[in-house]
């Protein structure tokens, strides 16, 4: 048993993203054609040039005929990927390790996801026939279950808490704020995050992920190609996946305060990439901050706090823009939006842009100028208990 | 000797108090309260929490359970499939017991209790009925929800000896509702009141006789009639040492469940010996007399009526009028649930209809629902059936969903650990938001999750367990 990654073997050489936002005047074709030319124009190819495409979208359409039919393909091998909110990123996961299999030299990664044609509040799942008796609870409510246990585990009373949560969105909202592809791009005060209406638990709407339609896509080939292609192509460190067991809503020493699946997946994913303290040498982290409380625990999951410390690194300002480790320098979930599909190759290109120097200077870090290296993707998908995790590293140099 | 060996009797936790109806809507209501049917139970519903009440009350070890299980409601959740076959999974009986449905009228739940007295066999009798009625009417005024159980058979473990009884059967109409409606209607209350009292006076007499009993040798009488007036009027004639609490002011007149409901609460306040005559009004009139033998020391269940009625809480009206299906609230902007599937439904019974997890026979892991595959993931197929309906839990974490779709929004749901192993993240019964708390007690109960075309999704909810 064995993960041993591809690092350093495959490359990123064009990227392409719609802005996020609830886009009543197009439909999942519109948004994969936008996304699909900035990315062929970013990489500077042609439709032809691409050998195989992998089209993650999670209940926007099944099949790869929707991609092919839209991009009108000709006679190219089409996957449709879906694996919950990490759907976009397992499309490219499933890419590059076909470039890096020899199979092909040149790939598209498209993910895409038409929301806002439901009618519906919020993310809703397509109904599987069963029994009856499985929970119908929201995502806001199982992670707002978070909040209670996380305060109870480590001491911090309610006030500190809704602080903590506060910050995040305040943070996130204050990064979308600079980004012009983002949904929501006006900072919210804590006051207004406070009195907004209570969706869950503690949980009010600044505390919940935007939901928006839109499309990413990335290009891929190997890394020995990469300067055919572009100057400053962005090197594939390490991709890890795992899918919970759903263990968590069996097991009583479960506590709700970390994401085990996650934890697992960060200690693969440093692994492959070589990393030894996730806290110092990562510049930057795009992660699924689907609620304020997610994000709060990623923290620790991800390494980059010590158990039971996240709270008071976020209230210390470790992951805002000018931080350390600023962590979602697009918005996040947050702000951005969340159309499923496209979410794990919008976090990837907010890393492509970030470490190719190319992000407006009013929400460049800082922390690539100052060594570090690396940029972390996260993405989940699922509940607390129950959930599918990805990480990628990502970095502008070969080792 | 055959008579009841235990019994069990369920209140819903929900009281409307009758002047907000008046208050609200101009007419109707009255004084005191009555028993309210939350959102996700119904007839079948609290029969499976009143029969499981009786249940606990016999000893396993000298009662092998009931060889039949006979179910009377006026207010069946389905028709043309029988309503006691999902009661009779939930209490997980062998598919050799039979279950049949005996009704849809309080004379043919009577019918129920009177047959399982007078014939041969372990019975379980469950009676259940939710009163209905448009807005200010006496129904929904004076009506009331609940339930009640007997295990009846032979032996020593009777509490309650079966002396005799008669019956007197009358074609007329006094109270008359077509398959569908929430309304009944009512001919004349006098008319019924002079063909009760009548009926029921020919009836005592006969069961008197039939029983060798005197009036004055009945310790306590119990009337259940369709209305309080009616009931008062017939008891004041019969002569009996007592008359019990007719629970109108309380409870309610609930219908079918209210003859098992009066035997019931007459067992809880009866000593050893005493003689309890039982009188049912409905189409006529029917006659039980019991004597307690020396067993109903202590046989009293564990919940007893008078317990569930110091433990209610008020439902304001315009709550009830929703859950009545009388006004409709606006939902949640969320997807209404899909139908249940029949198919996958049948294959998990145990765990849907019974509550039964899998415990693994090596690390004693419980797995809700049931798994074939150890935590581990390294044994298939070594599991025994753990069944958790009677386990208590603790509350691990806790939320309250104000966005998902239920029929009466907020959700308020946590992840329970249940004592001895086992945990289930699981929506939360008659709490309130601001009762659920880390650390909070939890039982299991049985109830209808939704319905969609008109398929009750039954399954169970956890419910805070309160003082």
């Amino acid at each position: 048993m064995a993960s041993h990654g591809i690092r350093d073997r495959v490359a990123i050489v064009g990227m392409g993203c719609t802005p996020f936002i609830e886009n009543w005047g197009k439909g999942l074709d519109d948004l994969m054609i936008d996304a699909a030319n900035d990315a062929y124009a970013s990489a500077g190819v042609s439709k032809d040039d691409i050998d195989a495409y992998w089209f993650g979208t999670a209940q926007s359409a099944m099949s790869g005929i929707p991609l092919a039919r839209a991009l009108q393909l000709q006679n190219k091998p089409v996957t449709r990927v879906e694996n919950y909110c990490a759907t976009g990123s397992e499309a490219l996961r499933q890419a590059a390790y076909a470039v890096a299999s020899g199979a092909y030299d040149l790939v598209m990664v498209v993910g895409a996801e038409k929301v806002k044609d439901t009618g519906y509040q919020g993310l809703n799942a397509f109904p599987i026939a069963n029994d009856g008796t499985a929970r119908t609870l929201t995502a806001a409510a199982m992670f707002s279950m978070i909040v209670p246990a996380y305060g109870h585990k480590y001491g911090v009373d309610d006030d500190t808490m809704r602080s903590v949560l506060t910050h995040i969105a305040a943070k996130n909202h204050y990064n979308g704020a600079r980004n012009s592809r983002a949904q929501f791009r006006k900072e919210i005060s804590a006051e207004q995050i406070e009195k907004a209406p209570k969706m869950a638990g503690t949980l009010g709407v600044f505390d919940c992920a935007g939901v928006a339609d839109g499309s990413a896509a990335a290009i891929v080939c190997r890394a020995e190609d990469a300067h055919k292609y572009t100057d400053s192509p962005i090197y594939v460190k390490a991709l890890s996946f795992v899918a919970g067991n759903g263990s968590g809503l069996i097991d009583p020493s479960y506590d709700y305060t970390t994401f085990p699946e996650i934890a697992a997946c960060a200690v693969d994913a440093y692994a492959q990439a070589g990393v030894t303290d996730a806290r110092s040498q990562v510049a930057m982290a795009e992660v699924h901050d689907c609620f304020t409380p997610t994000e709060l625990v990623l923290m620790e999951d991800l390494q980059f706090s010590e158990r039971g410390t996240a709270w008071q690194d976020v209230l210390d300002g470790l992951f805002d823009l000018d931080g350390a480790l600023p962590v979602n320098p697009d918005g996040g979930l947050k702000s951005f939006g969340h159309p499923v599909g496209a979410s794990g190759l919008r976090m990837m290109f907010e890393a492509f842009l970030q470490l190719r120097g190319e992000a407006p200077e009013e929400r460049t870090i800082s922390s690539l100028a100052a060594g570090r290296k690396l940029a972390l993707t996260h993405n989940l998908g699922g509940y607390p208990g129950e959930m599918v995790s990805f990480i990628s590293l990502l970095g502008a140099e070969l080792d | 000797m055959r008579g009841i060996i235990s019994w069990g009797a369920y209140l819903p936790y929900r009281r409307l108090d009758r002047s907000q109806i008046s208050a609200f809507i101009g007419q109707g209501g009255g004084r005191g309260t009555r028993t309210v049917a939350s959102f996700d139970e119904d007839t079948t519903t609290m029969g499976v929490e009143a029969a499981r009440l009786a249940l606990r009350g016999i000893d396993p070890s000298t009662h092998s359970g009931p060889d039949a299980l006979m179910f009377g409601t006026a207010l069946p959740a389905y028709a043309d499939r029988t309503n006691a076959t999902a009661i009779h999974a939930a209490l997980r009986l062998p598919a050799s017991v039979p279950a049949f449905d005996m009704g849809s009228s309080v004379g043919s739940a009577t019918g129920a209790l009177r047959m399982g007295l007078s014939t041969i066999g372990d019975r379980l009798i469950v009676l259940s009925d939710m009163r209905t009625g448009l807005a200010g009417s006496a129904d929904e005024s004076a009506g009331g929800d609940g339930a009640a159980a007997f295990v009846i058979g032979e032996g020593d473990a009777v509490v309650a000896e079966y002396l005799g009884g008669a019956n007197i059967t009358e074609e007329f109409l006094d109270r008359w509702r077509s398959p569908g409606e929430i309304r009944s209607k009512v001919w004349d209350d006098k008319f019924s009141e002079i063909t009760y009292v009548k009926a029921g006076r020919r009836a005592y007499a006969d069961a008197l006789a039939a029983a060798g009993l005197e009036a004055g040798q009945v310790d306590l009488l119990a009337v259940a009639a369709p209305t309080a007036r009616i009931g008062s009027a017939l008891a004041g004639k019969l002569g009996a040492v007592k008359v019990v609490d007719d629970l109108t002011a309380t409870v309610g007149a609930t219908g079918a469940a209210q003859p098992g409901l009066l035997l019931a609460n007459a067992l809880e306040q009866a000593e050893p010996g005493q003689t309890i005559g039982l009188v049912v009004c409905a189409d006529g009139a029917e006659v039980m007399f019991l004597r307690t033998t020396d067993a109903i020391a202590g046989a009293a269940p564990a919940r007893s009526i008078a317990d569930q009625l110091a433990g209610g809480a008020p439902l304001a009206y315009g709550r009830f009028l929703s859950w009545r299906g009388m006004i409709d609230v606006e939902p949640p902007r969320r997807p209404e649930p899909a139908r249940p599937s029949g198919t996958a439904s049948a294959r998990s019974g145990d765990w849907k209809f019974g509550f039964v997890g899998s415990r693994d026979t090596t690390d004693g892991m419980v797995f809700m629902p049931p798994s074939r595959v150890s935590f581990d993931g390294s044994r298939t197929d070594e599991m025994e059936a753990s069944p958790m309906a009677d386990v208590v839990g603790t509350i691990a974490t806790f939320t309250v969903d104000r966005l998902a779709y239920s029929p009466s929004p907020p959700i308020v749901f946590a992840v329970v650990d249940f004592d001895g192993g086992g945990r289930l993240p699981i929506e939360l019964t008659d709490t309130d938001a601001d009762e659920v708390a880390i650390g909070g007690r939890v039982e299991m109960t049985f109830r209808r999750l939704f319905t969609a075309d008109g398929i009750h999704n039954y399954f169970w909810k956890g419910k805070l367990i309160r003082g």
